[in-house]
């Protein structure tokens, strides 16, 4: 029988994929591994699983699998954590996978970015069940609809991996892929103290959140978890400031769906002026703090 | 302690790919191939645990045709003490590599299977998770820090908010992450060593029935080129107008 699992490890991430289960078109549940699940969006039945923690991927997935086991389509935000799980679970079941789904012609066409976003493919599905990682920027949200059941699932599990420690460095700011603004530094914010204050402080007064490039990371300006980009985290903000970065392919593919990109480079060449909507060749050490004044007023 | 460090040929990461004009596939002409980046920072962080244990005996295996024995000859080269060459020209998807690898981790019962966390072709970061669920080892996706001891792992893994540290009973499967180490250069005196090598040819024990198939490629749509602005104001004022701020 053809129907389709939304898993969301945080609540909003069922309301991100609604778009996608919309065009999908089979009937669908979600299982929430979080008591904050939006229960009016169409779905038949939200599965709430309640968990204090969620365990290392082995175990998450093993607990999972009589869960899904009635499912021909198995969804997820795409994300770290859902690719570490998903994997594991479609090895577990036996069952073909599609990661970073951006858009689909049927039930199994699925369309991808591969060779770091120079490539859209087009996959067909041999094999059911399909686990897919969805990037929710191709598929708008639908309007409400429709009210869900709700039912309450316990879950036995054990993994042979145990989380010995944790470090998260979320803050006050919004969550990077979630966030209707980013604002973004790259290499020439010099250290990070000037980056946090430079780009940290324009995305505060924004109310946005905080992106990176890999140069940036890579040179211990700004941490990991800020990178955008192929091998980073893929956003879509409606307003993305890009300041200093030059344009990268991989930092493009993580930010091309972004409705509105502004660049702030001194360099007239930079690449990313043939990407941005609205380029402004300036220094941003002026740029920035002048455009924080006037946005105050 | 048996290190096995899969690793997959690529096409040069650093060469702009199009799809061919009709969408079959990739245009491969007066393209290089070479070992994926993140399949490198494997090799690379195993030699590293085998300059700290000199115990540690690291196999490379690669599976594709013939032209894998240069990739295999890098890894070789970095450090790797034998390699495993498994020949065929099939089509394997990841579901396919995950059970060819879990055939060859049963035979050769290494502590870990260290690989990288994606190729750059493809980029589907599944194979490794798959392998671990097929041979019921636990699994450390994203590491950025390995530390072995006796029969345990500790490996520091980059999360979507931060970061975790897991430990792992051995065996188990863990993926490399861009920061986890830089791979080294390679003098000319490793790659005349790496010829001498042992290399394994063999043909694929599994036959693989792909789980997917690519049916078209296609080049992304371009965004359109945008505007240059003149000042801040200016800024302001357009970002006003699109209803941006």
């Amino acid at each position: 029988m053809s129907r389709l699992l939304l898993i969301a490890f945080q609540g909003h991430e069922a309301e991100q994929l609604s778009g996608f289960a919309q065009k999908l078109g089979l009937p669908y549940d979600v299982l929430s591994l979080d008591s904050k699940a939006a229960l009016d969006l169409g779905a038949d039945l939200v599965i709430q699983v309640a968990l204090s923690d969620i365990p290392p991927a082995d175990g998450l997935a093993k607990g999972l699998q009589p869960i899904v086991a009635p499912y021909s389509h198995i969804a997820a935000v795409s994300n770290m954590a859902t690719k570490d799980v998903l994997a594991r679970l479609a090895g577990l079941c036996d069952g073909s996978m599609v990661t970073d789904a951006v858009d689909l012609d049927s039930p199994t066409l699925f369309k991808r970015p591969m060779v770091a976003g120079s490539v859209i493919a087009t996959v067909k599905v041999l094999a059911l069940p399909v686990f897919l990682t969805v990037r929710p920027a191709g598929f708008p949200k639908p309007a409400k609809q429709g009210t869900s059941q709700t039912s309450q699932v316990s879950l036995v599990l054990k993994s042979k991996a145990s989380r010995i420690d944790s470090t998260s460095r979320g803050g006050a700011r919004p969550d990077l892929s979630q966030a209707k603004v980013v604002v973004s530094g790259g290499r020439p914010l010099k250290d990070a103290a000037t980056f946090e204050q430079v780009i940290g402080g324009l995305a505060d007064q924004l109310g946005g959140a905080v992106g990176a490039t890999r140069a940036a990371v890579d040179s211990g300006i700004a941490p990991n978890e800020l990178q955008v980009g192929q091998t980073g985290k893929i956003v879509a903000p409606d307003l993305y400031i890009a300041a200093g970065i030059s344009g990268s392919t991989q930092h493009m593919a993580g930010i091309k769906d972004s409705k509105t990109i502004v660049a702030i480079n001194k360099d007239p060449d930079a690449p990313i002026f043939e990407f941005a909507d609205l380029g402004l060749v300036a220094d941003l050490y002026q740029a920035i703090p002048e455009l924080r004044e006037k946005l105050g007023k | 302690m048996k290190i096995l460090v899969p690793v997959k040929r690529v096409v040069d990461p650093y060469a702009k790919v199009r799809p061919l004009p009709d969408g079959s596939g990739l245009d491969l002409g007066n393209v290089k191939f070479e070992i994926n980046p993140f399949d490198e920072i494997a090799v690379e962080e195993a030699v590293r645990q085998k300059e700290k244990d000199p115990s540690v005996e690291i196999t490379v295996v690669s599976i594709g045709t013939a032209e894998c024995e240069d990739q295999l000859r890098k890894a070789l080269a970095i450090g790797a003490d034998k390699a495993i060459l498994i020949e065929t020209t099939a089509v394997f998807d990841s579901p396919g590599i995950a059970g060819e690898l879990a055939e060859l981790a049963k035979e050769l019962s290494p502590d870990i299977i260290l690989m990288g966390k994606q190729a750059t072709d493809d980029d589907c970061n599944q194979a490794a998770q798959m392998l671990a669920a097929k041979l019921d080892w636990p699994q450390a996706t994203f590491a950025s820090k390995v530390v072995l001891s006796g029969q345990s792992a500790s490996v520091t893994r980059e999360t979507d908010s931060g970061e975790e540290t897991l430990q792992l009973p051995l065996p188990a499967v863990i993926t490399s992450d861009l920061r986890l180490n830089e791979p080294r250069y390679i003098a000319l005196p490793g790659i005349i060593k790496a010829r001498s090598k042992p290399l394994d040819r063999r043909p694929a024990k599994t036959s693989p029935s792909p789980k997917t198939r690519i049916a078209f490629m296609e080049t992304p749509a371009a965004r359109s080129a945008g505007r240059k602005i003149a000042n801040v104001d200016e800024l302001l004022s357009a970002l006003k107008e699109r209803g941006a701020l």
